[in-house]
């Protein structure tokens, strides 16, 4: 044992480290310590705590179990008590043998009293009840009840506990105190000083998540009002997700401001494809619409939190211009003009056209540049094609900069996918010069692209002009799809289902919110009939059976199952 | 099933007695008093409380009081309520303070059941079903009226509490920007 290790060295968990107390009379065993959220140290595990390991709800604002505990609000108090110690310092007994519980006088807040062996917890007595009715009534006297025009109507904690604990009617009558609405609190937040409860959920994250102290209290009484520091806007890469820890309207986003009521949002499991890192994300689409991305737990990437960077790199899906037909110069069935074809039947002439064209390419002469941005399932599909037809393949690097919370330095979701499968040079783009001179000399003559603009990555419209044959797939137009003999428009991620793999190995899906335009299609099921016409081997037609297929043939993925990533995702072995 | 045709008997088949049955029920209604309307010239009353179509209000200011709540897009049961919320671009609020109202509210009349859920859901009392029955167009889009053609039906409704008046003046007496 080195002697400059620090005295970090854990000793064996002593068997102590359980206690046992009752929730409501059912016995639970927790931990007697839980990590702090912010520092992980260990810190006495709390009533709540106990009481969400029991299964019970006890309702509560300024907690959050990501955050620091405040215990301002006062919402979780609940009564408990307990075993009484005699004179003689030893335990009362029951008749019955159990321990005498000495019910504590007063109420404790959940959120930050610390649990004693044998502890009793009481959440649903009537003056449990009667105090949380209380609470929220004192909560609700300055309020300004604007629900109507309030963007969390609908996911509101005050708006749900009101309807458990609340009254139909207000019982105050003196003035509300006014303070300032809309409040510009940065370039992507609102304020509304009226909706807040003052339970800091916010301040918190800023100051010990993000590390930028940025929001604070001022003025006093009910005059207490949330502001930013002054003179400065609250602009860090994660402000949004104060809109989302907020546990009323205080705090909304500007971009989604009166776009759309919560509750027609449909949500659809996600992930964020702005960078490496694989943020969890939920989708919230109407009727074929994205309207927003928020963060979802994940505590193995990203907690519960998300850049707002990523966050708002959505409305791209929804773009005008997007690539919406089947198209190839070269073949007249599938000029623009003409419309005899049905988009099924226009799929299968371009599919059969391009396998046709690359069963009689000479080994060596095709060349792939494959978007590290397309699902470990598409690049797998290709990778497989690239191995029978000899090519010579690459991914485009995006290396910008990173910070220290979430946001990777590599803006390409599925890097390490396209490293795993064998799609991307060691380093990523070191083949791309080589493409280039193999065009420039006449030896490449196909180039597959999938989601890239390569003509932005040193392989310009000329040498495009040269090959026999540019076979592009993209979302957007692009000089490269411009240029392509064959389009084949492809789905962004919301629009169909597939893996991502992040920077440190986590194997993660996404499901379909939306629908593609036109006659767009996911870019695995084309690319399946190609690998199936060129190779002759049929394939898995589902994504699943093409998950646990690619999982049985590339390394980093064996033991990998489709319905055993979860929700979560699993790792693979980079 | 088959059902067995009843075997007549002689007075049945007489056939006389039936028709006379018939004209004593004819006789009895022609001198009674007549009901029938000469709609459209003559009109009924529409009693109090008769839920016609739905229509849109302003405030006695003049301010629309839709807020673009969207609540009865949803409580809706035939979906024939199609809002299209502001967003950050959209008009501003007749009344500033209440921040949001509409950019376009369309009801598809041929859907809508009068079933009056929109107006019970309002938590601003804008939509108010009407004593308008008899709703005709030339077309189907015809019948799918927008914001101001229900603007313009539903006139003014004179709002006895004034909710973002009394806001905005409470706000202002205290030295705040409502
Ligand atoms: S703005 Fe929201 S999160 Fe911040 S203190 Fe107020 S209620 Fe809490
Ligand atoms: S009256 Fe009923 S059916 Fe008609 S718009 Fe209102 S809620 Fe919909
Ligand atoms: S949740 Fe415990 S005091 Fe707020």
């Amino acid at each position: 044992m080195s002697t400059a290790t620090p005295i970090e060295t854990k000793p064996a968990p002593p068997p102590s480290d359980k206690l046992k107390v009752r929730v409501n009379g059912k016995e639970v065993e927790v931990p007697k310590t839980t990590p702090d959220p912010v520092s992980g140290k260990p810190l006495p595990t709390t009533m709540i705590q106990a009481c969400f390991i029991a299964k019970v709800e006890v309702p509560h604002y300024c907690y959050h179990p990501k955050l620091p505990v405040s215990g301002n609000c006062r919402m979780c108090l609940v009564e408990f008590g307990t075993p009484a110690i005699g004179p003689d310092r030893k335990p009362i007994l029951n008749p019955d043998g159990t321990p005498k519980i000495a019910k504590a006088p007063r109420p404790a807040i959940a959120c930050a009293t610390p649990l004693s062996p044998g502890m009793e917890i009481y959440t649903d007595t009537p003056t449990v009840k009667l105090m949380r009715a209380g609470v929220l009534e004192f909560l609700l006297i300055n309020h300004p009840l604007d629900c109507p025009i309030c963007d969390q109507a609908g996911e509101c904690k005050l708006q749900e506990y009101s309807v458990d604990y609340g009254q139909s009617e207000s019982r105050f009558v003196e003035a509300k105190v006014h303070k300032p609405k809309r409040v510009d609190l940065g370039p992507r937040i609102v304020l509304d000083d009226e909706r807040c409860i003052l339970c800091t959920r916010c301040i918190r994250f800023t100051r010990d998540i993000v590390g930028d102290d940025a929001l604070g209290i001022v003025n006093r009484g009910s005059h207490n009002t949330l502001t930013a520091y002054p003179g400065r806007a609250f602009d860090n890469n994660y402000t949004l997700n104060t809109v989302d820890i907020c546990p009323v309207g205080a705090l909304t986003s500007k971009d989604f401001r009166f776009q759309m009521r919560v509750w027609f949002l449909k949500e659809t499991k996600s992930l964020c494809t702005s960078c490496a890192t694989g943020c969890n994300t939920v989708i919230g689409s109407r009727e074929e619409k994205i309207y927003r991305y928020e963060p979802r737990e994940n505590n193995a990437v990203n907690g519960s939190w998300m850049c707002d960077h990523g966050r708002l790199n959505y409305k791209w899906i929804g773009r005008e211009d997007r690539l919406r037909e089947v198209c190839s110069p070269q073949s007249t069935a599938l000029s623009p003009q003409s419309a005899v074809l049905s988009p099924a039947e226009r799929w299968a002439v371009a599919v059969r056209g391009i396998a046709e064209k690359l069963k009689h390419a000479p080994a060596g002469s095709v060349a792939m540049i494959v978007s590290a941005r397309q699902t470990n399932e598409e690049i797998y599909l290709l990778a497989k094609l690239a191995r029978a037809l000899g090519a010579l393949t690459d991914s485009v690097p995006r290396i910008l900069e990173g910070d220290r919370l979430l946001l990777s330095a590599d803006r390409n979701p599925n890097s390490t996918g396209a490293r795993l499968a064998g799609i991307a040079a060691d380093p990523m783009g070191a083949n791309l010069p080589k493409i280039a001179e193999g065009i420039r000399s006449g030896h490449i003559r196909t180039l597959i692209v999938l989601g890239e603009d390569v003509t932005r990555h040193g392989i310009g419209a000329d040498l495009l002009g040269k090959l026999e044959t540019l076979i592009a797939s993209d979302i957007l137009p692009n000089e490269t799809t411009r240029l392509a003999h064959y389009l084949l428009p492809g789905c962004a991620h919301a629009e169909k289902r597939g893996t991502f793999t992040s920077t440190k190995g986590r194997v993660q899906k996404f499901m379909k919110a939306v629908e593609p335009p036109g006659d767009a299609r996911p870019e695995w099921e084309f690319l399946r009939e190609l690998a199936s016409q060129v190779t002759g081997q049929a394939g898995a037609a589902s994504i699943e059976g093409l998950f646990n297929q690619m999982a049985g043939e590339v390394p980093g993925f064996h033991g990998l199952t489709w319905s055993g990533l979860g929700d979560t995702g699993a790792t693979a072995t980079i | 099933m088959i059902v067995k045709r009843k075997q007549l008997n002689l007075w049945e088949r007489l056939y006389l007695p039936a028709v006379i049955g018939g004209f004593k029920v004819t006789l009895r209604h022609f001198f009674r008093k007549k009901v029938t309307m000469q709609y459209p010239e003559e009109r009924w009353v529409v009693p109090e409380g008769y839920r016609g179509a739905p229509y849109l209000v302003k405030d006695q200011d003049g301010n629309t009081k839709c807020v673009s709540c969207q609540l009865c897009e949803f409580v809706c049961p035939p979906k024939a309520i199609r809002i299209t919320p502001p967003g950050s671009t959209g008009p501003g609020a007749d009344r500033s303070n209440a921040e949001k109202m509409p950019r376009e509210f369309e009801i598809n009349m041929l859907r809508c059941i009068f079933c009056g859920f929109c107006q019970e859901v309002c938590p601003e009392e804008a939509i108010f079903l009407m004593k308008d029955y008899s709703l005709n167009g030339t077309s189907r889009a015809e019948m799918i009226y927008n914001k101001e053609k229900l603007l313009a039906l539903g006139g003014v409704h004179n709002d006895p509490i004034r909710k973002w008046k009394h806001k905005a003046d409470e706000a202002r007496s205290q030295g705040m920007e409502p």
